[in-house]
């Protein structure tokens, strides 16, 4: 029980969930639109990559943090265009994606800064404490020195919850996940739509890349994410393919690893706890715990009539 | 041409280009740091199949690739997705490896035969029975839940050497399980530098296993109705087929031949459980299979294919000091090229549109090309 209340554990939870969160937020605006999303983990790198490298040449971790996005949405965007355009397998896109991404960011980390690896001069993101909810009891143990980027998740999740279900682009988007030919004939642009869930997608996942190079360290590593853009769609499923689900899922995977952190050398092998979002997710679709249902058009390319 | 000569470019055309448009790529990113492409890619090929060491290597790596990709293209072939292989690989290596320490006393083909059955049928509940019933019956896509079983199996096998008190972990500050016993071990090819490349009988097991696969695919009503399941499942549901039994099937045979692969290299490679989990044959045989088109012997090929990158891009390294992560990048374009399989129709039409616009312009047209 003691374990239970020390800070660290709650800090570390919610630092552990966000490189989860906003993947998971981004995949589900992506299969929102009806696009299938496994590029998650490629899209993490590319952008923990291209956020420490612009982060060291500009000298600024904000610049760096834009840099990501932007490679986040290019590679999103090309992405999209063979799932969107060419019709192709989005499943075989994405695993494409991921292994081009493991193999070019340990390309141009060895060839731009050598064997050595990223300078540790490179600067990384703020931290903030809030003094109002410092001394809150278990808020204030929360939020203890977190990156700017988890206020930021924090602020996606309910952002990205009223535009996908509150605004009228965010209604169409998810209607075109549900039912493009409807959609098309009600003279929406499938095409377009899903451009966006996609790109969208791409940022978040850079984001959540970034923050893992540039937000917990100042460098970058190769395979870094280590399997967490996998977590992430995991997330999104157990998380029902909402922004809320999504996170409170980032959540509860991230309390189970910040937990192993802390039970290190104790009771419960940390291989069965890392196990945790997996069972669950396979439980979650087997409707053993909840029912998860993914967007009726999810994975079917659309084709224009032209 | 004959129909079928017609067929069989067809078939080799998508994963060609596919593969000469990712080399030059490659290429390209090569010479722009730099290097000189003919070097490099002429130390990855000499490091791949220079001497009988590296082609011992270059075999050796194949075989789980083969054994691995064989299983995907049957799933591939019933219409699904097995993205879980690695899951299914690794617990078919426990298996494998805890009988091959055990039951010491049985003569070697049956303790052999034994490990190995075990591995398969590790594979098959893995790969066939979990995500197979749950696609059939409650609709859940077994892209998802072969991904997740997948990482429970991956873990199970690090959970099983890694901690101290581990399940199959020998004494000692090593994660490793205990040697297998010698006589249920896959000998090596009698040739000293296949000795030393570790190239096993298991490449045999391969070849053997791409022609089963081609039997059952082609030559039985089984893959027959495989097939059926694949192309059209409600016309196969309406033909009698009993749709969720074949998929059960199809993606439990899918696993048996991931925990065989796992089977034939703790047998004939590692001789024990170890950590060895970055290998990720799992994900790479996933290529194999498309590359392949799933066509099995098609497979052998391909696993050649990238197990020749993945040897070669070591010698690349050291030779030529281009990074042999080089081999992921173009790994990547060659999957992303095959996905894309509509790129070259719909360049071939952007062409055509922008050869009328030349010739209402008044543009000769060149040459040959008429």
């Amino acid at each position: 029980m003691s374990v239970l209340l020390n800070p660290q554990l709650w800090a570390g939870t919610l630092s552990l969930a966000t490189p989860l969160a906003l993947p998971a937020i981004g995949g589900t605006f992506s299969e929102r639109t009806g696009v299938v999303n496994i590029a998650m983990e490629g899209i993490m790198l590319i952008g923990a990559f291209f956020a420490v490298s612009f982060s060291y040449w500009t000298g600024s971790p904000w610049l760096g943090l834009l840099a990501a996005m932007t490679a986040g949405a290019l590679i999103a965007w090309v992405f999209a265009w063979a799932a969107i355009r060419l019709a192709s397998n989005q499943v075989v896109l994405g695993m494409a994606v991921n292994i081009f991404a493991a193999g070019i960011t340990a390309f141009l980390l060895n060839t731009i800064f050598g064997y050595n690896g990223t300078p540790p001069s490179t600067a990384s993101l703020a931290t903030i404490t809030i003094p109002a909810i410092k001394s809150v009891p278990i808020l204030g143990w929360f939020f203890y020195q977190q990156s700017v980027l988890v206020y930021l998740m924090l602020v996606l999740v309910v952002v990205s919850h009223w535009f996908l279900f509150h605004t009228r682009l965010g209604l169409r988007m998810r209607a075109v996940g549900e039912n493009p030919l409807a959609a098309d004939t009600l003279g929406l642009n499938v095409w377009r739509l899903r451009y966006t869930g996609v790109i969208i997608g791409g940022v978040l996942s850079a984001l959540g890349g970034a923050y893992l190079s540039i937000g917990i360290l100042n460098s970058f590593d190769v395979n870094m994410t280590n399997g967490r853009g996998y977590i992430a769609l995991a997330a999104m499923i157990f998380g029902k393919w909402t922004p809320f689900g999504s996170f409170g899922a980032a959540l509860l995977f991230g309390f189970a690893s910040s937990l192993s952190n802390s039970l290190q050398g104790n009771a419960i092998p940390t291989d069965l706890i890392a196990m945790l979002p997996y069972v669950l997710t396979v439980l979650a679709l087997t409707g053993i715990i909840g029912r998860s249902v993914a967007p009726a058009a999810d994975g079917i390319p659309y084709k224009l009539d032209r | 041409m004959t129909p079928v000569v017609r067929s069989v470019v067809r078939g080799l055309g998508l994963p060609i280009l596919a593969s000469l448009f990712a080399i030059v790529i490659g290429a390209i990113v090569v010479a722009s740091i730099g290097f000189n492409p003919v070097t490099v890619y002429g130390s990855l090929l000499f490091g791949a199949f220079g001497n009988l060491f590296s082609i011992g290597a270059t075999l050796s790596g194949a075989v789980p690739l083969i054994l691995i990709g064989l299983g995907i293209a049957i799933a591939f072939k019933a219409g699904l997705f097995n993205i879980g292989a690695e899951g299914q690989y690794w617990v078919g290596a426990i298996a494998s490896v805890w009988v091959g320490y055990h039951f010491n006393s049985l003569p070697g083909w049956l303790h052999i035969s034994l490990a190995l059955v075990a591995g398969m049928l590790a594979g098959a509940v893995w790969g066939g029975v979990i995500p197979g019933l749950a696609k059939a019956y409650v609709g859940a896509h077994e892209v998802i839940t072969t991904m997740m079983m997948s990482y429970i199996g991956i873990l199970l096998a690090q959970y099983m050497i890694e901690e101290p008190h581990a399940p199959m972990r020998q004494p000692g500050y090593i994660p490793e399980s205990p040697m297998i016993s010698s006589h249920a071990q896959l000998p090596f090819l009698p040739i000293k530098a296949f000795v030393q490349s570790q190239l096993s009988i298991g490449i045999f097991i391969a070849f053997i296993a791409a022609v089963v696969v081609w039997f059952l695919l082609q030559k039985t009503t089984f893959g027959f109705q495989i097939r059926t399941v694949g192309y059209n499942q409600r016309a196969a549901k309406y033909a009698g087929v009993h749709v969720a039994w074949y998929t059960i099937l199809a993606l439990g045979i899918s696993g048996l031949f991931a925990g065989l692969a796992g089977g034939v290299q703790m047998l004939g490679v590692a001789h024990q459980l170890n950590d060895s989990f970055a290998s990720q044959y799992g994900y790479t045989a996933i290529v194999v299979a498309l590359l392949a088109r799933n066509n099995p012997f098609g497979c052998i090929i391909a696993g050649i294919f990238f197990a020749a990158l993945s040897t070669g891009g070591q010698t690349m390294q050291q030779v030529s000091g281009v990074p042999a992560s080089l081999t992921n990048v173009l790994t990547g374009l060659v999957v992303f090229f095959v996905a894309a399989e509509q790129l070259i129709p719909e360049i071939r039409a952007w062409v055509r549109r922008n050869g009328k616009g030349r010739k209402a312009a008044g543009i000769q047209e060149g040459g040959k090309i008429a």
